[in-house]
């Protein structure tokens, strides 16, 4: 009960006016940067970190830990509205979420990842306070053979999104994973697929595929039939809150989507994209109307919105317990510690008792001001739509492409976006889906380092993948993933025939 | 839908803020002439060194008067090298700055860069951090002299870990190696990711040895969850409780330093004005102050004596990389 007694004392420091006043700040900028593209928390705290030198430490805390979390919240909103993720937590959001908003659904999208967010944030802070060291031990453990067992389950997703055809659906696993080679090759330093371009050396980046793809691909095929087409859409149909379907179908995701974003949060190598992948698979899986996945169910919008905010709380686990940044944001604000002479880390509990859980509270009543700011600017949102669709889309060009330039200052990347959105466009036209080639783009590199990684560890002993119990595990589980739908198709098929098929519902997950 | 445009100035108004919130904290202003709206180029994202380097220069030259309406740019990209040729193409009329590191050394030869730091003059040295190896706390090597019988006894048994290939971590390993007169070809290098992943890999044991900064290693130090075996100084750092590999007998000594550069064609007062306001930048204690929160030693050499160690260092490192067999 001390950690009770101590949260309760960092809820006196929080609850400060004055503190109150820079959560706030905190948060509103933060969900200001989430919705900028290009900007991101830690270039904000970065920008920051000067400015708050004279600040209190504790103050400077709850304020970078509100800039944090706000930024998670306002990452869904291009997403859903624009079709352009700000990063790449958000991009599973868009796939499902813009649909909702072509389809007038827009506010309640807004308002599901609105709410899951607090929902997971707030059961992830407490995570955090209660099972951090716990989380940390668990995430120790994970080495490169771990590492990539979990990023073959998470490839599994692909099975999800692969669309009718499995062709297609393929042939955009490949594209991504073909565009997930190009850079310099981590293990020996030679460049790939680079041609000669000096950009190119660090890889294509995630977020600018994804915008290329979803933003300006869709913008260029909706510009190349608006003749043609008489498709009424983004008008605002009925309420604009949340119905009782939407509450019974939206509850359960959430509480998944934690379940899956905190740990893997608060893996060294997990990242905030992995969960989000998962999440959108499990809800697939488990849904009662699995067709509607990729036309705009709110499942696959509530589920990945809270494990992105949850891993945002896992990140900090092994920052504030071990020292260790595990995301941009956590290096800058390692950097912010080591500013007020503080070194996080196992000490930093027992020296600096009130920073810590000062900024632990803050992170709960962060999560209560983001909510209190976010669902009325819901209304405010959702009136973007009703701009005329030529001015819209041109509007979401003109933000896309500053966007990709902000990102890291560079031509080349605008090269890349719109070259990106050609063929996003060709995609589009030829029906082929697009969100195979980002679940290829971002867990391919990440699978093929931490194998190579792992037999180069092994000495190129290839049983480490199974011989190391969580990895066999999670290795298996992928494997029931993919072949359990398989076989109940064909039970289903040889018990009844031509009678319902839906694959995958009971499958174990 | 024009969010863009606004945001552009809202981070320059912010950076404007935060430059008048100092100015009204104004301190004696040392002699040297004040430098007109300097662009320093951070050859890397925000947070890293390159940008907390760019960041605390910007800070302290703007509240000593070196200089006026400094700004930061962040250009990220293969080891630094992508600023590098932003830096030594663009043509501007105000003064540029870029900061610098060993680390772009390797990342130039690893990358084929077209462009060399012979396009770019040698400002200063500003700082640097030796770098200790470490191991698990319960890792059965307990000294310097079992890590190296046990990579004389199975080479590829010890997994070396480090950030990219190339880098100042890999470097070190190399020359470790090579001073003990072990093959360097058959050291088994893992590029294992930055900071927090690659202390996570060697807390939890998954690879043998690995290295870093001092600072970011102190506290797992202190904690007892690493074990340090040596470290890269010269002689001991008052303060780090580590031998150096040289009074174990092994002949290494590297530090990861940092600097900065000016353009390449300079007329000599031009380049005398900017080396004087960076000498009298490392002389104030707000500098000093920020050196010591971060950790980095102060290793200040004016513009033409960084220039000759740049010359040697150069060739120390192509020695090492093409014995590593990166660079042919």
């Amino acid at each position: 009960m001390d950690t009770l007694a101590a949260l309760g004392n960092g809820f006196l420091v929080a609850l400060t006016p004055y503190n109150l006043l820079w959560s706030a700040i905190g948060v509103t900028v933060g969900t200001a940067v989430g919705v900028l593209p290009g900007i991101g928390p830690a270039l904000t705290v970065a920008l920051l970190l000067p400015v708050t030198y004279h600040l209190e430490p504790t103050s400077a805390f709850i304020m970078f830990a509100g800039i944090y979390y706000g930024a998670m919240y306002g990452g869904s909103t291009t997403s859903i509205l624009l079709n352009a993720p700000g990063e790449s937590g958000s991009i599973v959001t868009a796939i499902d979420g813009h649909a909702m908003a072509r389809q007038g659904r827009g506010a309640q999208a807004l308002a599901t990842a609105a709410i899951g967010s607090f929902v997971a944030g707030t059961i992830a802070t407490a995570a955090l306070t209660f099972v951090a060291p716990l989380m940390v031990k668990l995430a120790l453990l994970f080495g490169p053979a771990e590492y990539f067992a979990l990023m073959i389950l998470a490839l599994t997703t692909v099975t999800a999104v692969l669309g009718n055809s499995l062709a297609r659906g393929l042939g955009s696993l490949f594209l991504g994973l073909a565009l997930g080679l190009v850079g310099i090759d981590m293990q020996t330093g030679q460049a790939r697929l680079a041609f000669g371009v000096p950009e190119l050396l660090d890889g294509i980046d995630t977020v600018v595929v994804a915008v290329g793809l979803f933003a300006v691909g869709e913008t260029l095929y909706v510009a190349s039939r608006y003749r043609f087409e008489t498709e009424e859409i983004f008008a605002l149909k009925g309420s604009k809150w949340m119905s009782r379907e939407d509450w019974s179908r939206s509850w359960k995701p959430w509480l998944r989507g934690t379940l899956l974003g905190f740990p893997i949060g608060a893996l060294p190598a997990g990242g905030s994209e992995i969960p989000t992948f998962l999440s959108y698979l499990v809800e697939k899986r488990l849904a009662k109307k699995p067709e509607e996945f990729g036309h705009g169910a709110i499942e696959a919008v509530a589920g990945p919105e809270a494990a992105n905010n949850a891993s945002a709380a896992g990140v900090l686990a092994p920052l504030l317990s071990l020292g260790l940044p595990t995301s941009a944001t956590a290096a800058i604000m390692l950097a912010a510690f080591q500013q007020y002479g503080l070194q996080p880390g196992p000490t930093l509990f027992d020296s600096n008792p009130e920073l810590v859980w000062g900024m632990i509270a803050s992170l709960y009543v962060g999560n209560v001001l983001l909510l209190l700011l976010n669902l009325p600017l819901v209304g405010m949102w959702v009136k973007l739509l009703v701009i005329p669709r030529p001015w819209l889309y041109a509007g979401i060009l003109v933000f896309s492409t500053l966007g990709a330039y902000t990102l890291n200052n560079n031509v080349v990347d605008l090269v890349i976006l719109w070259g990106i959105g050609l063929v996003g466009f060709g995609m589009r036209v030829l029906n082929v889906p697009v969100a195979p080639c980002v679940v290829g783009l971002i867990l391919g590199p990440l699978a093929e380092q931490q194998f190579r990684r792992a037999l180069a560890i092994s000495q190129g002993d290839p049983t480490v993948f199974v011989s190391h119990p969580i990895s066999a595990v999670l290795l298996a589980v992928a494997v029931l993933l993919v072949v359990g739908p398989l076989l109940l198709r064909r039970r289903n098929r040889n018990a009844a025939a031509g009678g319902t098929d839906r694959p995958g519902t009971t499958s174990t997950v | 839908m024009t969010f863009g445009i606004p945001a552009r100035r809202t981070l320059t108004a912010a950076m404007a803020i935060a430059a008048t919130a100092f100015a009204a904290a104004v301190f004696a202003a040392p002699a040297a002439a004040e430098l007109k709206s300097v662009e320093i180029i951070a050859p890397a994202n925000a947070g890293g060194g390159y940008d907390q380097h760019a960041r605390a220069m910007q800070q302290v030259m703007q509240n000593h008067k070196l200089a006026s309406g400094v700004q930061v740019v962040n250009i990220p990209g293969a080891g630094g090298t992508i600023g590098l040729s932003q830096f030594v193409t663009a043509k501007k009329r105000n003064p540029g700055m870029m900061i610098s590191g060993l680390g772009m050394i390797g990342a130039i030869l690893i990358n084929k860069s077209p462009v060399t730091l012979d396009q770019v003059t040698p400002l200063a040295r500003l700082t640097g951090e030796y770098q200790p190896i470490v191991v698990a706390a319960d890792s059965p090597i307990k000294t310097l002299d079992d890590l190296v019988a046990k990579f004389k006894a199975d080479p590829g048994s010890v997994s070396w870990g480090g950030f990219a290939v190339g880098s100042p971590d890999h470097i070190l390993y190399g020359l470790i190696v090579k001073a003990v007169g072990g093959d360097v070809g058959k050291m088994n290098y893992i590029a294992a990711g930055a900071g927090g992943e690659m202390m996570a890999s060697i807390l939890g044991g998954h690879i043998t040895v690995a290295t870093g900064g001092y600072n970011e290693m102190a506290s797992q130090l202190q904690a007892g969850k690493l074990r340090a075996l040596a470290i890269s100084a010269p002689q001991r750092v008052p303060g780090i409780d580590i031998p150096t590999f040289k009074e174990q007998g092994v002949d290494v000594e590297l530090v990861n330093w940092r600097a900065v550069m000016a353009p390449g064609s300079m007329k000599p007062a031009e380049l005398k004005a900017m080396d004087d306001a960076v000498g009298a930048m490392v002389q104030t204690d707000e500098w000093k102050q920020i050196a010591k929160e971060r950790g980095w030693i102060d290793l200040y050499l004016p513009s033409d004596r960084f220039a000759a160690f740049l010359k040697d260092e150069r060739s120390r490192i192509e020695g090492v990389l093409t014995e590593l067999g990166l660079v042919k």
